[in-house]
């Protein structure tokens, strides 16, 4: 009893470095990426090819003295990035990230990898990482800053708009594996179809796949939709006013986001953990469900080097005009072929 | 014991919080205040075994509802609320005694119906326990209550056109 305790709490501790360190590589990934695609090596002299850079990137932020705007709201120019990050952390919580496992046996029962198993955990993911917004939108506010109110005000309309596109996209995905139950979800795709095709949603769902991607991007503030800090419009946007420790939580918190959309796009379209029997034969399950991860994640990043940013009205247009009523599509027809098939 | 002692700093934090929404003088406080309220009430939710309840709380009161609040709140950019003159001049006296009579009125509700309360005792029906089950909340919805839930919605369609009606008269 009191083993699988410790372990439960090792796990909770591990998925909260995993999460810390996600957002340290995905800065070095970034950077790294972003060279190779403008044919330069990126970052290269701290540690061998530059592997070190994050933590120079951090003992820089760390250093550096911690300004506050003289109009500033005092309390909630300091609760806005606190408010982010944390955001970002709970909404992990609820994201499994590997099949039940005994540990290589030191385990007579199996152990759930995740922090909390509960039954409605993709409404936990989406109505916290809804909450990462007010951190934004309080970053941009209470720096009295011109700038920053318009990136604050950017950021909480394209939230708006594109949360509904990004919810009933997911809302497809419940109606087809009927469970809120994320494990559960991932577990009605364990099989294939005609033995090789592996049974994943994003075969069934393919438009829902794009929207929740499109959507997901948009939520996370990335690149080709990084409006609320737009540098040629707005300096900085929300954060232009912070420095140091304050500043490095907004981009710590995008990444950890990144990482988290990306988590729940492998649970729900990719099959989670199940795709490589070999992995699975040695409770190694996990290696699965990270590989799928970083192949989003990099998707992600090489689409920030891509694409170039639209415009403001292009992206309400698109937002409330194709991307909504297409996901609104998407969940009609799905609900209907799932009555037509089960009648 | 745990029950009960998250039960008490849950619903402390939704009272004071909720009194701080009205005694702050600036509105955006007030916004994040209302949110920690609902925040609080979505624990008390989760204490009864209702976690769908509790997330849709956060979901629509505290992420979007609160949002479009917050939204407005900067918009108008209100750095502090205008004190009001008085509540006597601005009423008059014939509508600070109405206000009396209805708060005394409420006053008479709340504590007539929290002692009902007492008597029936807080146990929980076991049959109907498992209202966390999100099924049994889509059932009920679409069957029992199936006209309050279409109701709703066409209140929500008119409260829509309205608000389009008397946005499009500035112009």
């Amino acid at each position: 009893m009191d083993l699988r305790f410790g372990v439960q709490l090792a796990i909770i501790g591990l998925t909260f470095f995993m999460l810390i360190n996600a957002s340290a590589l995905l800065v070095l990934a970034e950077r790294k990426i972003m060279g190779f695609m403008q044919q330069r090596y990126g970052p290269y002299l701290v540690g061998p090819h530059g592997v070190l850079q994050p933590l120079a990137d951090i003992l820089k932020l760390l250093m550096k003295e911690e300004l506050r705007p003289k109009g500033a709201d005092k309390w909630l120019f300091t609760l806005a990035p606190i408010l982010s990050v944390t955001a970002a952390f709970a909404a992990f919580a609820t994201v499994p990230w590997g099949a039940e496992t005994t540990l290589f046996g030191l385990l007579d029962e199996p152990v759930k990898l995740g922090v909390a198993d509960i039954n409605v955990g993709l409404l936990v993911v989406f109505a916290i990482t809804s909450m990462g917004v007010y951190g934004i939108v309080l970053a941009g506010w209470a720096s009295n800053s011109k700038y920053s109110l318009m990136g604050g005000l950017r950021a909480s309309a394209q939230m708006i708009s594109y949360e509904l596109a990004y919810a009933t996209s997911l809302a497809a995905v419940i109606l087809l594996a009927g469970s809120l139950s994320l494990r559960e979800i991932v577990d009605t795709q364990a099989s294939t179809w005609f033995g090789f095709i592996p049974r994943w949603y994003v075969f069934l769902q393919p438009l829902g796949f794009i929207i929740y991607v499109i959507a997901g991007v948009a939520e996370t503030n990335r690149a080709p939709f990084d409006f609320p800090e737009a540098e040629q419009e707005l300096v900085a946007g929300y954060n232009t006013e912070y420095s140091s420790v304050r500043f490095a939580l907004f981009p710590q918190a995008e990444y950890i986001n990144m990482a988290t959309m990306s988590a729940v796009a492998t649970d729900l379209y990719l099959g989670g953990w199940h795709g490589i029997p070999l992995l699975d034969q040695y409770g190694l399950s996990w290696v699965t469900f990270l590989l799928k991860v970083g192949a989003i994640l990099f998707g992600y990043i090489w689409m920030r080097w891509t694409l170039p940013r639209y415009r403001y009205d292009q992206l309400m247009a698109f937002g409330w005009k194709f991307l909504f009523p297409a996901s609104v599509l998407n969940l009609l027809v799905t609900a209907a072929l799932i009555l037509y098939f089960n009648a | 014991m745990p029950e009960v002692v998250t039960f008490y700093l849950l619903a402390g934090l939704a009272v004071v919080a909720s009194a701080l929404v009205i005694g702050q003088r600036n509105p955006m406080y007030s916004v994040l205040l209302l949110i920690v309220s609902f925040a609080a009430l979505a624990g008390l939710y989760i204490q009864l075994d209702a976690p769908f309840v509790a997330v849709a709380q956060i979901i629509i009161y505290a992420g979007a509802i609160m949002v479009l609040f917050l939204f407005v709140v900067m918009l108008l950019n209100v750095p502090r609320e205008e004190p009001l003159p008085t509540a006597a001049s601005l009423l008059g006296p014939a509508g600070m005694r109405i206000g009396a009579v209805l708060s005394v009125l409420l006053a008479i509700e709340v504590i007539w119906g929290l002692s009902r309360l007492g008597k029936a005792g807080f146990a929980p029906d076991p049959q109907e326990a498992s209202v966390s089950s999100v099924a049994r909340i889509g059932n009920a919805l679409f069957t029992q209550h199936a006209f309050a839930f279409e109701a709703t919605s066409i209140l929500i369609l008119v409260a829509m056109v309205g608000a389009v009606v008397l946005a499009r008269r500035e112009h």
